[in-house]
């Protein structure tokens, strides 16, 4: 069978095709189909040819060997050190193969692949900076998921995330309506207790263009509102697109490139129609890294920055502290032991570790670095769509161990996890090892804390 | 024999050398594609230069980066051999005499101790780096034929060096061997991982730039290390 029905080259288009391959419960049917999934080997040496460039083949073939890679590994460590885990490794007995046979590889070859790409590799870059020839794994990986991608071999959840992206420009089944129900409804419960509060929608030349993650209106509105009421205090003239507002990538994780330009051009949209001065991205890394580090060169941007300047939540939070915006209450500071969680997204990729010490400079009074902490900082053990994939939860749990020994030696019982991938780890984390913790996005913390300005004292009740 | 091996031989070793090591570097720079690196060389070239330089000099620096201080024994190797492999070919006396008489071209020498003792630190380090090799399960999975090999055509010609230069055992013999293997060096540069003595620095310029350019260089110094 070339081809199956849930299976196959196909990426989801519509509605209907996500309803069927979602019935497919956990994708049973689906991997019994991929192991007779046959490769198009002629279109695979077509896109080897096109895009294996002199980066990637100087990586594959000027490795060294030396194993510098492996200690930087988290999950090299947390599989007690197996050979196997080692980054150059990892990448060498899948694209090196793959390249060095030029595509003429089978089926088998190619689950063992997708395997090693989702679950060996969370495409945090962190052997990136331990290689002295300067080869980064995780992008040859993220190259190797595009392959993969358009070969049909990708992790179920994969292909149904990468399938919301192409027909909702959401991770998520959430419709550009419910969006802005969702904004409304939040706007009218918030406005109860912050007289004046909106949350304005396509409002044109403000200063911020607010998006966020898909998650946040489908199942955390509360987060909306939190927003709502710190740009609310801080007095920013603020709006949020009816369209575009999504900044998740999960077709980035699956290495969907074509719904990943399909997805952050419907966000670049929005800045077209609505001229705002700048962007903010919510407390999520890698819609930071879809949106503004990547997302510039997919939708073919030649200078690689978006049509704004755009700041990740903490980046926002950092300078509305700054300059005043925002002013913490010094009785409601953080008093207990507090660790954070420095996502891979947007501090080692994008260099917003020393925002984020300012911000706990501010509202802690015990802040506790992990430790390796900023851009050495390990993967929360979640990322790179690993949290969200059922065929390898095993293999992720055992990576989480890591972070669970890094939390351990802080003995905070508080992480703030600004990012929706580390919040879902450490969740998962405490869910799977139970070390008593807790963890907390920035937003409802700060929400607790700030000195409400007097002109915007709320109703007493 | 010894004056085809100085003589023809030579010129078509540093040839193939020369001429291997500046396509290595013209096709890499030549290939580098903004999109599909999703990095925009172009764009911001203060940005890039600073990234990439930044890269290049923190990993020359010995004990530099954050990798190169937490495996201290591997680095103290690592730079023994290096230091050695570079400074010794280029300014023995020896080979210095060569050169001026030859080319006219006169560059600093060593005094004879120095690069012997450079000499003998980079034979110290392959065995060092092999041993390592052999018994790190992490290095052992990642090892072939051809790390193997390319460790002993970049050891061969210091191992004949000191041979010669101490007229142990036939003194005419590890001369000719000398030559041979430094011409087997050259040769091999363009077709063995010992391209990276330009891949090197390409890549990590490449690398320095994509930190200094895009992934935060901006907001940060850039690529920690």
């Amino acid at each position: 069978m070339p081809e199956g029905i849930f299976c196959n080259k196909q990426p989801v288009e519509t509605k209907e095709r996500l309803h069927e391959v979602l019935g497919d419960k956990g994708g049973a049917k689906y991997y019994k189909e991929m192991e007779s999934l046959e490769v198009d080997v002629p279109a695979l040496k077509a896109l080897l040819k096109t895009s294996c460039k002199s980066r990637l083949k100087t990586w594959l073939n000027g490795c060294m060997r030396c194993g510098l890679c492996a200690d930087s590994c988290f999950l090299y460590i947390a599989n007690d050190k197996d050979y196997r885990q080692v980054p150059s490794y990892k990448i060498q007995t899948t694209l090196g193969e793959l390249v060095a046979k030029n595509g003429e590889v089978d089926t088998k070859f190619m689950i063992h692949c997708m395997d090693v790409a989702w679950s060996q590799c969370t495409c945090c870059n962190r052997c990136a900076i331990y290689c002295p020839m300067g080869i980064d794994v995780g992008v040859m990986f993220s190259y190797l998921r595009g392959i993969l991608f358009s070969q049909g071999f990708i992790p179920w959840e994969m292909k149904i995330g990468s399938g919301m992206h192409r027909v909702y420009r959401a991770q998520m089944d959430v419709t550009s309506e419910e969006w802005v129900d969702t904004c409304e409804w939040m706007a009218e419960e918030t406005e109860e207790e912050w007289p004046g509060l909106t949350i304005p929608v396509d409002k044109k030349n403000a200063d911020i263009i607010y998006t966020v993650n898909a998650r946040e209106p489908k199942h955390y509105p509360e987060d909306l509102a939190h927003a709502a009421i710190l740009f609310h205090l801080a007095g920013e003239n603020w709006t949020v697109p009816s369209e575009g507002w999504e900044e998740t990538s999960l077709a980035m994780f699956a290495g969907d490139w074509k719904a990943a330009k399909m997805q952050v051009e419907s966000v670049y949209a929005a800045i077209d129609r609505l001229k705002p001065k700048r962007m903010v991205v919510t407390e999520c890394g890698h819609a930071y890294r879809a949106t503004v580090t990547e997302g510039p060169y997919w939708a073919g941007i030649k200078d690689g920055k978006p049509p704004v300047e755009s700041l990740h939540y903490v980046e926002w939070v950092a300078e509305a502290l700054r300059t005043g915006k925002l002013k913490i209450d010094p009785a409601k500071k953080i008093k207990e032991p507090v660790t954070y969680q420095d996502s891979c997204n947007y501090i080692r990729n994008a260099g917003l570790a020393d925002d984020v010490r300012y911000i706990m400079s501010q509202i802690a009074e015990d802040f506790r670095e992990m430790i390796p902490n900023r851009e050495y900082n390990y993967c929360c053990g979640g990322g790179g769509g690993l949290n969200g994939i059922g065929r390898y939860r095993k293999e992720r749990n055992v990576g989480l161990t890591v972070k669970r020994d890094q939390i351990l030696a802080t003995e905070a019982k508080l992480v703030i996890t600004p990012c929706h991938n580390c919040w879902d780890a450490i969740r998962d984390l405490e869910e799977v090892y139970h070390i008593g913790i807790r963890w907390s996005f920035l937003k409802p913390l700060l929400v607790d804390m700030v000195l409400v300005p007097e002109h915007l004292k709320h109703l007493e009740a | 024999m010894y004056h085809f091996i100085t003589g023809p031989l030579l010129w078509v070793s540093f040839a193939i050398f020369f001429i291997g090591t500046l396509t290595h570097v013209v096709l890499y720079v030549k290939n580098l594609d903004w999109e599909l690196d999703r990095v925009s060389y172009g764009a911001h070239t203060l940005w890039g230069i600073r990234g990439a330089l930044r890269s290049i000099c923190l990993w020359m620096t010995p004990y530099g980066t954050r990798s190169w201080r937490i495996k201290p024994l591997y680095t103290f190797m690592f730079y023994l051999f290096h230091v050695g492999g570079v400074l010794v070919p280029l300014f023995l006396s020896a080979h210095g005499v060569i050169l001026k008489s030859r080319w006219g071209i006169s560059l600093p020498t060593l005094p004879g101790f120095v690069a012997d003792l450079l000499t003998v630190g980079v034979m110290i380090a392959v065995v060092g780096l092999s041993i390592r090799r052999c018994i790190r399960p992490e290095v052992r999975a990642l090892t072939s034929g051809r790390e193997i090999g390319t460790l002993i055509i970049a050891v061969a010609p210091f191992f004949t060096g000191f041979m010669a230069y101490h007229q142990i055992g036939g003194g005419n013999f590890w001369t000719l061997a000398h030559i041979l293997s430094g011409e087997m060096l050259l040769v091999a540069v363009p077709f063995t991982k010992l391209s990276h003595m330009v891949l090197f620095f390409c890549s990590r310029a490449q690398i320095g730039m994509d930190f200094g350019i895009k992934r935060g260089g901006m907001k940060s110094v850039g690529m920690p290390c």
